[in-house]
């Protein structure tokens, strides 16, 4: 059975190719993303707030170490054998190296509505893995100089919304534990797959807009679209095992790595490598691989998962 | 009767929202002392730009001051963004009432 909130990307998605009216106040985004950044932050605290924190310092080197190999990875295939511009590589490599909250929130419900359980410190991850890809990228692009306004960029990388709600909310789900967080139980967690549904409408819309640009693109950028995320769930997949994680834990970071990015690492590149071609990375990114994530990736993700770990199913 | 007025110059920048603080520090350095900012959104050699979500909104700047100021901010603007970033800049002659704000 299909799930609810995929059906409403797919209603955004038709509505948009059918160039219907269809228009959601940028408010409302903006505030649906608001809520689901929170509700993942107070979760993943909420969590960490019953267990050492001690063992997760490797555990965050490990995430860190997948982030800057995906960009490589990434940025060779693209240059190489799609023989794009430095330039370009490079940023649509960060995009990939980096993380989609949107899938991560997508592959969150999808375990919850089947009672599988994940470790809490998969929001850490998924905060975490955010920033590494964009230094890489940056560094893939323009060398190490001292003209570079590193101060700027991370001020961008590490203090941009996403972050900020993340670790915020973690910060007050962990203050906050179970009790604490009980009376705002019902906006952030009742509510979760209502303002997920709503928010994949909005998305499915702008999937839709990125359809003429990957007409105009050309082969290339759709095969690499499809074909990275399952080779990075490989990756994710790996270290998890590592990790020893469960299944669902397992399936969920297998998730983050092939997840790309398409709101802090394209603002950051913007700014960082302005010669790169926005449009080439989101056309890749929204139009190919978050459709590709919430509709496949993510039940082979778990499938997989589930035959490395031994859970059955 | 006529109201007493100053010729000054203004400047409208139509420009990506992503470049929009990166752009006020610039003009706060080259001694712009006040400006307007509002979303925008349309159409240009850049495609549509219909604000949907941060990478595809843009922003319009006004500023008024004096032409010399003007001139060195667009010079500014042409050499720093013009080559990669969707951005238009023109200027207006207008009568400004209380000269010694702008």
């Amino acid at each position: 059975m299909i799930d609810v909130v995929i059906l409403f990307f797919l209603l955004g998605l038709a509505a948009g190719l059918a160039r219907s009216e269809l228009k959601l106040p940028a408010a409302l985004y903006d505030s649906l993303s608001l809520v689901l950044l929170l509700a993942i932050g107070l979760k993943g605290g909420e969590g960490l707030s019953q267990q050492p924190l001690g063992p997760l310092a490797p555990q965050l080197a490990l995430v860190i170490a997948l982030g800057v190999a995906q960009t490589l990875l990434g940025f060779t295939a693209l240059r190489y054998l799609g023989g794009l511009e430095r330039a370009d590589a490079a940023a649509t490599a960060a995009h990939y190296g980096s993380v989609s909250v949107a899938t991560f929130a997508v592959g969150a419900n999808w375990l919850a509505s089947r009672g599988i359980a994940f470790e809490p410190q998969l929001a850490i991850f998924l905060t975490v893995m955010e920033v590494p890809a964009i230094l890489t990228g940056i560094v893939l692009a323009r060398g190490v100089s001292r003209e570079m306004n590193w101060r700027g960029l991370a001020h961008e990388a590490f203090l941009g919304k996403g972050v900020t709600l993340l670790l915020g909310g973690m910060a007050v789900g962990w203050i906050a534990g179970p009790e604490g967080l009980a009376p705002i139980k019902g906006l952030f967690y009742d509510l979760f797959k209502g303002a997920l549904a709503l928010f994949l409408l909005e998305m499915g819309l702008i999937v839709a807009q990125q359809a003429g640009e990957l007409r105009r693109r050309g082969a290339f950028i759709v095969i690499f679209g499809l074909a990275t995320p399952p080779l990075s769930a490989l990756l994710g997949l790996a270290c998890a095992w590592i990790m020893g994680l469960s299944a669902g834990g397992a399936a969920l970071l297998a998730t983050l790595a092939a997840s790309a990015s398409y709101i802090a690492v394209p603002a950051t590149m913007r700014l960082a490598v302005p010669e790169a071609n926005p449009g080439l990375s989101l056309a890749a990114v929204l139009g190919v691989t978050f459709p590709f994530n919430i509709l496949v990736g993510i039940p082979l993700y778990y499938w997989l998962a589930s035959k490395l770990t031994g859970a059955g199913g | 009767m006529t109201v007493a007025s100053e010729k000054r110059t203004l400047l409208t920048i139509v420009t990506e929202t992503v470049l929009e603080d990166a752009l006020l520090r610039d003009l706060e350095k080259l001694g712009v002392r006040g400006y307007t900012v509002c979303d925008a959104r349309g159409r240009g050699n850049r495609g549509v730009r219909n604000g949907r979500y941060e990478e595809a909104a843009n922003i319009r700047i006004e500023i008024i001051c004096p032409r010399a100021l003007a001139d060195q901010v667009v010079a500014h603007i042409q050499a720093q963004y013009y080559a990669n970033y969707a951005m238009v800049a023109y200027l207006h002659e207008v009568d400004v009432l209380r000269p010694e704000k702008f």
